[in-house]
């Protein structure tokens, strides 16, 4: 009997400490994005440097944001299609097609794929950079490192991702469009007008931008700093990878909730 | 040996990581001017010194002074701004930057800390890599270059914006024989024109013996000698003998402590 207490109370100590840990490592966290705040402006050659990231994280993810939200339009024109021909509306395809694109799937798509491709990356950089002394030899230089390594990336994944988002959105629009109108032979006019007469510039548009504003910041703060704060070994730098996409993702989709409640106004 | 003497000062310092104490209450003078050999079996936490003398680890308790600045107590901008000053650090793997060449690897402490014009850095930078025999290596990636000249572009690097004190880091690990010798003369050479204080770390007896002034042996968690080399070989005490010519087994044991051999061997297997 006394055994089975002492281990529950094992258990329940472990628990504890579970809680302990995963507190401070948000706290480490916190005073990390705090300090790597530019309170006093980025200077020149900070923007050179953010130039080189928005480039490194943003442009050289185009690829797979372009094709994968051509690839989503379509697949939306396709199926949207199916389910409006049975009501007979199939002119309501625009609007549906573009409203799913810029509320949801634009942002949180993006924001998936952007911490695989972007965020693995940086995780992987900075852990390389502390591993092979880097970051110790920029401190012992003189140099803080928040600020020269990490307050650009975050900068750049913040200015990068809604860009990113409105890019998949448009191309996933025109996906839509041409499964709409040249293979299932939608009227074009319907489909642009009616898309056009349906969405709202604030209520769409800028919504889905501050989302992918959030999930820009908040992927590019957990990929530096998983970074930061991996070990400085190969086995810490891919478990601190794959901690990367994991918690990235799905503080995208918990945080989408949130925001949509919010936006909605049901909350 | 009096306090002005001493460019980094230690008082009364404890280190622990996790229940391991690697210093226990040291105390130790590095003379200005000088090159100060750190030697000891590997695991004896010599790196783990020139990190508490660079502040990146702090003590649990005692003083380490720079050049008359309590390093732990110093706050972050103070810290960056006397390492800015006054520290130079050469790491074992030469730490340079992968996304930079050569030229800009040399020239980053540079751009950072001044507001020179290109020309002047140009100049600088030349300068700099000159000294280490590498000026014909600018245009080179870090990827490009061997062990032993990356070390050396690390060490222009260092140098660039003229520290009072050097601290190497294992500099003689892994180099074949000729870029050993190379490096063993740049430390001296660059120790007596620029006036430095070094600071070297390292297990290569004779390397350290034939540059250093004074050679500091460490084991323990104590100091255990402090000396120039020539009386350290010839010390009478066995453990400083022991290190310095290099026997297996002596004070210093060849054994992780560990519990009795053969209660171990039959310990039951749960």
């Amino acid at each position: 009997m006394e055994g089975i207490i002492d281990k529950l109370l094992n258990q329940i100590q472990k628990l504890g400490q579970f809680g302990l840990e995963r507190l401070q490592a948000l706290g480490r966290a916190g005073v990390f994005l705090f300090a790597s705040i530019p309170w006093g402006g980025p200077g020149s050659a900070g923007f050179k440097d953010l130039i080189k990231q928005i480039y490194s994280i943003g442009v050289r993810s185009l690829s797979i944001i372009l094709v994968a939200g051509f690839f989503v339009g379509m697949v939306l024109g396709l199926q949207g299609y199916t389910i409006l021909s049975d009501f007979g509306s199939e002119a309501a395809l625009g609007t549906m097609v573009s409203l799913t694109l810029l509320r949801e799937l634009g942002p949180v798509v993006t924001a998936l794929l952007f911490a695989g491709r972007a965020g693995s990356a940086l995780t992987a950089e900075i852990g390389l950079m502390k591993a092979t002394e880097q970051i110790s030899a920029m401190e012992m230089m003189g140099v803080d490192p928040l600020k020269r390594i990490i307050t650009p990336r975050l900068w750049a994944g913040f200015i990068a991702m809604p860009i990113l988002a409105l890019l998949f959105s448009l191309v996933g629009i025109w996906g839509g469009a041409y499964v709409g109108i040249n293979m299932l032979g939608v009227d074009e006019g319907a489909y642009w007008g009616n898309m056009q007469a349906s969405v709202e510039f604030y209520d769409d548009v800028i919504k889905g931008l501050i989302k992918s504003l959030v999930f820009g910041l908040v992927v590019t703060w957990i990929a530096v700093y998983q970074g930061f704060d991996s070990m400085p070994t190969s086995e810490g730098i891919s478990k601190a990878t794959t901690q990367t996409v994991v918690v990235a993702s799905l503080a995208v989709l918990g945080l989408d909730f949130v925001l949509t409640a919010i936006m909605l106004g049901s909350i | 040996m009096s306090n002005e003497e001493a460019f980094v000062s230690i008082r009364g310092m404890s280190f622990s990581r996790g229940n391991r104490l690697i210093y226990n209450d040291i105390d130790l003078d590095i003379p200005r001017g000088k090159v100060t050999a750190i030697m000891g079996p590997s695991g004896t936490g010599k790196t783990t010194l020139l990190r508490l003398i660079g502040g990146q680890l702090l003590p649990d308790k005692g003083t380490i002074k720079v050049d008359g600045h309590n390093v732990p107590t110093l706050k972050r901008a103070q810290l960056f701004e006397l390492r800015k000053q006054s520290m130079g650090m050469l790491f074992q793997s030469g730490a340079l930057f992968t996304d930079l060449s050569v030229f800009d690897n040399v020239a980053f402490p540079i751009r950072v800390h001044t507001d020179l014009p290109e020309s002047m850095i140009r100049d600088l930078v030349l300068m700099k890599l000159e000294a280490v025999g590498l000026r014909g290596a600018r245009r080179l990636m870090p990827a490009e270059l061997s062990g032993g000249m990356a070390r050396r572009v690390a060490l222009a690097r260092t140098i660039a914006l003229d520290p009072e004190m050097m601290l190497y880091d294992e500099p003689f690990t892994g180099l074949d024989p000729i870029s050993l010798s190379v490096t063993v003369k740049l430390i001296k050479s660059l120790n007596d024109a620029l006036g430095l204080t070094s600071i070297l770390v390292t297990h290569d007896v004779e390397e350290a013996c034939s540059i250093a002034d004074y050679v500091c042996l460490l084991s323990d968690g104590k100091v255990i000698g402090f000396d120039s080399p020539e009386n350290l070989i010839n010390s009478g005490s066995e453990q400083v003998r022991q290190f310095m010519q290099g026997k297996p087994d002596g004070p210093v044991p060849f054994h992780f402590p560990a519990d009795d051999f053969s209660a171990d061997l039959f310990k039951r297997v749960k």
